[in-house]
């Protein structure tokens, strides 16, 4: 029975820690860029899925969109304003452009973080979800809400893995995760590919951010935990590996619900914490990392 | 050089004592407000001071002094308290400091009220270590004073509401205690063991987590293998999570206890209304009359700021009137004067009356606990509306069973 429940617990938060976690290695693989924003973009997303449907009455499959596509703007926004900049200054030196990319991510996410709790308070909010009620699983009452979760990250991480390796476009993105100067010589522009990739992720945060929202609710304080989480996901995958990424996301949700079941839900981040620091030791490019 | 700036140090000190000497008669009486603007909880505890000294300020002051309320962000941390608390008192001279809803913030400012001499009072935090501090070392902390419930009698209300509404409707018999890990809910938990079983609750199941969880689904499932009749909570840090869990996944348990977010007007809204059915225990309720001042000001509160105030709301109203009737009595702003006249304090507010315990009893300085005095409401969430339903004379209405709670048989 106990089994049975983290099973089916755990496969839910396991796929929601997959989507958001995707974006953010696919940006590493293709740009460089580890995007500290993050979780400010995923909670973006979920208190303007919120703020939409609960506070200005616009029902909730249009907030749930609302939230997407502030996830998508916010993605854009932070290429535009934060990362191209940094990357195109000649004032800062080409070797320390990534710390700059991290610091000035970070920053934007502190402002982010800052300016929610400002104007819609640091309480949590939930999402109203698109589908109620209950089911029971072999004798586990399931949220029919988890379900669909864990159905539209499926969903969209299989579209994604399709768009990856079946679409024309999105083969040109494997490529030049894999080796950008080959595609620059190919005659694809850097540029573009870069604001293609942006909005994938900014597509992928917004969904992964309203989804989070519907099942287990954010506040301003989860910006730090999430980007902490996809992080530690990504590290652990191996950066830049989609695949990997999607293994480590089961690796830390299952590690996760089965130490909140079978210990105490006080402890349910540590094994998942001392996983990771036995993989640096171990394995530091993580279980699919390339670089 | 040194002498210089001696020189120049004494010549401002000078004119300042002088600039200053004349105008005493009209000084303000300067209230340092510390709290957690961003939290909804703590976001009324300044506005309620503020509306309440314009109201003081509008009819004359006190004694013909203007009240001045200057106000600082705390941002829920108690390092950034202590650096405000003492800018407060050393730059901007307050004589006395209302001060935050958490308890570790205030426990932390305890010791900075004792060292500067200057009272602090607190609208919102409920660990009992706060007065029994100051019964421990009344000379050194008697500049503290609790102007809120202990955690103590919190859980006595708890338990004396669910046994005169929710024993005998649900046929409960077992119950199962939550609570987030924090200073206020340690004493709760310890005094919800005593008097739950008093209450005709045997206790089954005691869960205390992290105020950081985000899912709840292992909590409600570990709770609800235990098969306990009720749930009775101890959570402010957390609510919105735990409330729309519990409805998502249909825990056919009732929750009652004290939920310091569902006492919020917003709750409904953050909620999605997943807090159906949802019992709490509240200082007051916006639609009940616990007094006659309580609906006037909560219609004032509305109007000015846009919605109802939180718990810490109405304490910190009430503080700023008792405290401009102690400076009246006082006759001063002096700290051990004032500290003197209010513990004198009996003042009927917004919340019910309003005594201090004395020096010799256990939760000194804490605000007095019980019928005529001051009780807690036991309030319900009713689509999209706060209903009163204990105590009796207050009740405006029934209690309904949430959603997935299936009536007792038997």
């Amino acid at each position: 029975m106990i089994g049975l429940q983290i099973l089916v617990d755990g496969f839910a938060i396991s796929a929601l820690y997959a989507l958001g976690a995707m974006g953010f290695t696919l940006i590493f693989g293709v740009s460089g860029v580890l995007n500290l924003s993050h979780g400010a973009l995923m909670v973006t997303a979920a208190v303007a899925a919120w703020a939409a449907s609960a506070q200005y009455g616009f029902g909730s499959y249009a907030g749930a969109a609302i939230g997407v596509l502030c996830g998508l703007v916010g993605a854009l926004v932070t290429y535009f304003a934060v990362v191209a900049p940094i990357e195109r200054s000649k004032a800062i030196p080409r070797a320390e452009k990534e710390i700059f990319v991290l610091t000035g991510t970070l920053l934007w996410g502190i402002m982010i973080q800052q300016l929610v709790a400002y104007f819609y308070t640091d309480n949590p909010k939930t999402v109203l979800p698109l589908i109620e009620g209950v089911v029971e699983l072999a004798g586990v009452r399931t949220p029919r809400n988890e379900l669909f979760t864990a159905l539209v990250c499926w969903v969209v991480i299989a579209l994604l893995w399709a768009f990856v390796n079946k679409a024309r476009a999105g083969k040109v993105l494997l490529a030049a995760s894999m080796n950008p100067r080959g595609v620059t010589l190919l005659g694809h522009d850097m540029g573009r590919i870069y604001i293609a990739v942006w909005a994938i992720y900014g597509l992928l945060a917004g969904i992964a951010g309203v989804l989070l929202g519907m099942f287990l609710g954010v506040s301003s304080y989860s910006v730090g935990p999430l980007t902490a989480s996809a992080f530690s996901i990504v590290v652990l995958g191996g950066l830049g590996s989609v695949t990997g990424s999607l293994i480590a996301a089961y690796v830390v949700g299952y590690l996760e619900t089965a130490t909140a079941y079978l210990v105490s839900p006080a402890y349910r981040v540590i094994p998942a914490l001392l996983l990771l620091v036995a993989v640096m030791y171990l394995r530091p490019q993580g279980f699919l990392g390339r670089r | 050089m040194f002498d210089k700036v001696g020189r120049s140090l004494s010549a401002a000190v000078t004119a300042t004592l002088v600039l200053h000497a004349p105008a005493w008669a009209a000084e303000p009486v300067k209230i340092g407000v510390i709290a957690e603007a961003q939290s909804v909880a703590g976001a009324s505890i300044p506005q309620a001071v503020q509306l309440a000294a314009d109201e003081i300020n509008a009819k004359g002051g006190v004694d013909g002094r203007m009240i001045q309320v200057v106000t600082y962000d705390d941002k829920s941390s108690a390092a950034d308290a202590v650096r405000a608390f003492q800018r407060a008192v050393s730059e901007d001279k307050v004589n006395l400091v209302i001060a935050s809803y958490v308890s570790e913030v205030v426990l932390a400012l305890m010791p900075w009220s004792a060292r500067l001499k200057t009272p602090l009072i607190t609208p919102g935090a409920a660990s009992n270590e706060i007065s029994a501090n100051v019964h421990k070392d009344y000379a050194r902390n008697k500049y503290t004073f609790h102007g809120y419930l202990t955690s103590h009698a919190l859980a006595q209300a708890v338990c004396d509401s669910a046994k005169e509404t929710l024993v005998g409707l649900l046929k409960a018999k077992s119950a199962a205690i939550m609570s987030e890990d924090a200073a206020w809910t340690r004493p709760l938990d310890a005094a919800y063991e005593e008097c739950l079983p008093k209450a005709g609750l045997k206790v089954v199941e005691h869960v205390r987590f992290s105020p950081d969880t985000g899912d709840f689904t292992p909590i409600y499932n570990k709770i609800e293998a235990a098969k306990p009749d009720l749930i009775v909570t101890g959570i402010a840090h957390v609510g919105v999570q735990p409330t729309v869990q519990w409805q998502n996944q249909q825990v056919p348990i009732a929750m009652t206890g004290v939920s310091g977010q569902a006492t919020s007007s917003t709750f409904w809204a953050n909620t999605n209304g997943g807090t159906q059915g949802v019992l709490f225990d509240s200082v007051a309720l916006p639609d009940v009359a616990l007094t006659e001042k309580t609906i006037p000001f909560t219609q004032t509160f509305t109007k000015r700021f846009g919605g109802a105030p939180s718990y810490a709301g109405y304490m910190a109203y009430d503080a700023t009137y008792y405290t401009a009737e102690a400076i009246k009595r006082a006759g001063s702003t002096e700290a051990d004067k004032l500290v003197e006249a209010l513990e004198k304090t009996d003042y009927t507010g917004t919340v019910g009356r309003i005594t201090f315990y004395g020096k010799d009893e256990p939760f000194t300085h804490s605000i007095q606990y019980g019928q005529g005095l001051m009780t807690s409401v036991l309030g319900q969430w009713q689509s999209g509306k706060q209903v009163a339903i204990w105590p009796a004379n207050v009740a405006t209405g029934k209690v309904v069973l949430p959603p997935a709670v299936k009536p007792a048989v038997q």
